[in-house]
């Protein structure tokens, strides 16, 4: 017998013997060298030579034949064990710094509210977390009923007729509603209210760019409203679209019945929404809007630093085939049974191609399901609470800052959100804050130069009478 | 049952804190106050529990089974992934930047990981999904040639008739004249006739390798040399990209500006739909043009850089879908230089063994060695038995599995497009060749078992023809 025969002789038989030995226990090897095998990869080395013969092939390599190898391998390290990784994942999310929800006052679009327990657990389903796409409508039926339960609860909340079933987020839900505008009435003049969130602005400026739109910003008045004069001296005969945030960024309300006053009827009238608010707040809808649109994140979402969130899309039935998005539908089964689908699909890129409303495909399905969670719990009551609380809050601060001579910038009424004159340095102070555990109110002076040290202030259900007695001392400071 | 159905009044699902604070009034015009409350439902938690738990059970998955999707990469979701985005799920987007280093620390390393992987120069995160990716790489293009000089000639994008639908319908919302070109005889670019649409006028040429059909653009040196040649700009169609780790990379064959679909190779759930994340990446001479902010090294350390005067701007607000980006970075730790290598060598041999064994009874189009997905084409099938792949489609789900992606690419007509990923075991592979297998005998034997399917899913056929015809958009009592 050749040596080499012995020894795997010899192994074959340890084999069999010590299985349960520590030289087997621990797997050293897979620290320096190539994993063969993976825990989310099964294929055996037994397999993947019966695939190869069944395929008629020798090798892996015989499958690349085609492809330049330009490569052997990437420069990146070796992967990991579970635990390994989690330890350097969790080392990263320690350099954050994590504030306790109360006491957060800082709000400019994205809100700490208070999430129920059984939103993430009900979302964590992974029925609902690892499905596609509900292109077999007979398997996904619990993703086309919830997204036309989410419609219904959106058009609901804006008193619109149809929604989509999301778009990635408010600022781009935003930019779609200006292409929209433009598909409706085939005008490209756009006047926008300087008071919606700048991030919005921006892109939706970097959307329409290409279409030849012209968006014109409208400042807003000693009330914090979009200047109605200037508004009006604007709008002409090229105007496509009016856009409006309902509240707008400094936290005023919008007076959306006057606006649509001087709105003619073929120019196109979009507000962009918060949609707490709407609990408390008078529905777009009953005033005139054709699109409304906004960010979901506050309806039962983690504020993700930013992202995932969600955008809303609402207009009314007569515009519903120039909207963008997947839209469901309900309909029956060939036995009569009440059943969802996809429908109006020609408006969309899989079908139209270059002539569809939008080239959305992916969009915030899986963050729909948490709003239409959040909003089956919280109900009517729950949600006008909520929102009440937060515009009480916002009140109350409001007038204990006033009376720290922290005066208002605007007189407009406004809703969980209001702006301040703050000292010089209250950018250093802002940043000190952090040390008392406090995410304060933002600096706004970069983005509206004009208005000099000022700073928005936001204030939820979450926050406390303690914590905003903390924050009333530490401002004064 | 929708949950509006299960609404009784004045039933609650949430329960808030005693309320502290003293009742500041309201001083909001009448008319901007809400009137009616908004119809959401009003059912207790445990309706609310019941309810989304039943429409899960509706609702087929990867976490139920196979799901084999062409162009979806619908892999399997670790676990882990989902644990780690919680860790930075309560942070705002407008946080101090020294209180989110651990998030900002992410995205430049893994910025950094994504550039070696596409061997690109730098990229931005900030797109929501692949076709958002796609339009932002369009309208980078875009800036490059205005910048150039040259927008008001370069008026064209190239795309092949086997490109996904995105591509045309991002093109034509970037402001540019789409021209479709017909695939050659052998499935890939016809060099001839795109040689024939060259020249000066062409902006951009948007390819996916390997192509829709599975199969990889050998050419593609060619290809890349003749648009460079006329100065266009060369896109990667990022969809396929499971097919090709750790042998090659877009970047090395030539292509410009390359998107990537975070929830196809790297692993994060679909999430019926979305949220996505598709990060663009682009070679030096583009930098300039990315959305802001983007990540920059310095000192080992990642800083966030707003200054690009050049910028398009920004496609999405704050810094995209931030949370998907944390599940591909723990999947991308896990799996590190081997493991992505090995992940795309089983996700082609699993789809080589699948075609070997169906080819005995189903014609494949193009029937060669392919990379990670193959077509099938029912053509001579549907003339021989009239039972149709949308027919064989539905029969599957009969059979507890997932259908195939059918009728795409358009340019096979009966298309059953079928992309098994690497984490299917051969075990789970011939279950379904085994049932694809009794499909055809029973289309032969019993066809209208297979036309009138599926039989025994939460609903049967839908009637979507009646569902888009006269819409209906939400619930009404």
């Amino acid at each position: 017998m050749a040596v080499s025969d012995q020894k795997s002789e010899k192994s074959k038989k340890s084999n069999v013997k010590n299985w349960n030995t520590l030289e087997n226990v621990f797997e050293r090897a897979m620290l320096k060298g190539v994993k063969k095998m993976h825990r989310y990869v099964p294929h055996t080395e037994e397999e993947i030579q019966e695939m190869l013969r069944e395929i008629g092939i020798n090798s892996i390599d015989d499958l690349f034949l085609d492809v330049p190898k330009t490569i052997d391998g990437y420069n990146i390290p070796e992967g990991k064990d579970e635990f390994t990784v989690k330890k350097a994942v969790e080392k990263l999310a320690k350099m954050n710094i994590e504030f306790d929800p109360e006491n957060v006052f800082l709000g400019a679009g994205i809100y700490y509210h208070y999430i129920p327990s059984a939103v993430k657990h009900l979302a964590s389903n992974p029925n609902f977390l690892t499905a596609y796409t509900p292109y077999q409508a007979e398997v996904s039926q619990g993703t086309l009923q919830m997204l036309f339960e989410f419609q219904t609860m959106m058009c609901e909340l804006t008193g619109m007729q149809v929604s989509n079933s999301s778009m990635y987020d408010g600022a781009s839900a935003f930019a779609e509603s200006l292409l929209m505008a433009m598909r409706i009435n085939g005008k490209k003049k756009m006047l926008v209210a300087r008071t919606i969130n700048a991030e919005y602005r921006t892109v939706a400026k970097t959307y329409t760019k290409p279409s030849g739109i012209e968006v014109e910003e409208i400042n807003y008045d000693r009330s914090g409203r979009i200047d109605i004069q200037e508004l009006t001296a604007k709008i002409d005969g090229n105007t496509s679209a009016v856009a409006v945030a309902y509240p707008n960024f400094f936290g005023i309300v919008e007076d959306l019945r006057a606006l649509r006053e001087v709105i003619p009827q073929d120019v196109v009238f979009i507000v962009v929404a918060e949609p707490v608010s709407l609990a408390m707040l008078e529905a777009p809808g009953k005033f005139g809007a054709d699109i409304v649109v906004g960010e979901g994140q506050a309806l039962g979402v983690t504020p993700n630093l930013g992202g995932p969130g969600i955008g809303f899309f609402t207009t009314l039935e007569k515009h519903v085939r120039k909207m963008p998005g997947r839209i469901i539908g309900q309909t029956k089964d060939v036995d009569g049974k009440t059943g969802y689908v996809m429908i109006l699909q020609t408006r969309e890129q899989h079908i139209r191609r270059e002539k569809a409303t939008s080239n959305i495909c992916s969009n915030q399905a899986y963050i729909a399901l948490i709003n239409a969670i959040y909003l089956s719990l919280m109900g009517p009551q729950g949600l006008k609470e909520v929102a009440w609380r937060s515009y009480n809050n916002a009140h109350y601060l409001a007038k204990e800052l006033e009376n720290r001579k922290f005066d208002r910038l605007f007189d407009g009424e406004f809703f969980n959100e209001f702006t301040i004159k703050v000292p010089v340095n209250y950018r250093d102070k802002w940043h000190e804050m952090v040390k008392d555990g406090i995410l304060g109110p933002i600096p706004i002076d970069r983005v509206y130069k004009e208005l000099g040290p000022s700073a928005l202030v936001c204030t939820t259900e979450v926050n406390t009478k303690e914590s905003i007695q903390r924050l009333i001392e530490v401002m004064s400071k | 049952m929708t949950i509006f159905e299960k609404s009784v009044k004045n039933r609650k699902g949430y329960e808030l804190p005693l309320y502290e604070l003293p009742d500041t009034g309201c001083n909001l015009p009448e008319h901007l106050m809400r009137k009616e409350a908004p119809a959401l439902p009003e059912v207790s938690e445990v309706d609310v529990v019941r309810h989304y738990t039943e429409l899960a059970h509706k609702n087929y998955s990867v976490d139920r089974g196979f799901y084999p999707l062409g162009s979806c990469t619908m892999k399997y979701n670790p676990k882990v992934n989902e644990d780690m985005a919680a860790l930075f799920s309560n942070l705002h987007p407008f946080q101090p930047r020294e209180t989110i280093q651990g998030a900002v620390n992410l995205m430049g390393h893994l910025k950094e990981l994504l550039c070696e992987i596409t061997g690109t120069d730098d990229m931005t995160l900030q797109p929501a999904a692949g076709a958002h990716g796609e339009l932002t790489g369009l309208l980078i293009a875009r800036a490059y040639f205005e910048d150039k000089g040259e927008l008001d000639k370069r008026r064209k994008v190239i795309v092949p008739d086997s490109a996904h639908g995105t591509n045309p319908a991002s093109a034509s919302m970037a402001g540019f004249d789409v021209v479709e070109i017909k695939s050659g005889s052998d499935g890939c670019v016809n060099l001839e006739e795109l040689k024939a649409h060259l020249d000066d006028t062409v902006a951009v040429i948007m390819l996916t390798n390997p192509n829709t059909l599975g199969l990889f653009e050998r050419d593609i040196l060619k290809i890349s040399q003749m648009a460079h040649e006329v100065g266009a700009v060369l896109y990667y169609d990022g969809a396929n990209l499971n097919a090709i780790m750790g042998r090659t990379r877009p970047g090395d064959m030539g292509f410009d500006i390359v998107h990537l679909n975070l929830h196809k190779t790297f692993s994060t759930p679909h999430g019926m739909g979305g949220p996505g994340s598709g990060p663009i990446g682009v070679k030096a001479h583009l930098a300039q043009f990315l959305p802001t902010p983007v990540l920059r090294k310095s000192d080992d350390k990642y800083d966030l850089d707003y200054n690009l005067p050049k910028s398009i701007g920004m496609v999405r607000s704050f810094y995209g879908n931030f949370g998907v980006m944390v599940k591909a970075y723990t999947y991308i730790l896990t799996m590190g230089n081997s493991g992505l290598k090995h992940v795309s060598e089983m996700a082609v041999l699993n789809a080589n063994y699948l075609r070997k064994k169906l080819s005995s009874k189903y014609k494949i189009a193009y029937d060669r060695i392919c990379m990670h997905e193959f077509v099938v084409d029912n053509e001579e099938f549907v003339k021989k038995t009239q039972v149709k792949s949308l027919d064989v489609a539905k029969r599957l789900l009969d059979y507890g599995l997932h259908a195939p992606t059918v009728y795409f690419p358009l340019i096979v007509h009966e298309a059953m497009m079928i992309e098994p990923t690497e984490t299917e075991s051969k075990q789970s592979l011939d279950t379904f060749i085994n049932a694809m297998e009794k499909i055809y005998n029973e289309a032969i034997e019993n066809p209208e078992i297979v036309k009138s399917a599926p039989h025994v899913t939460p609903v049967r056929r839908l009637d979507d023809i009646t569902a888009t015809k006269s819409p209906i958009f939400r619930f009404k009592k």
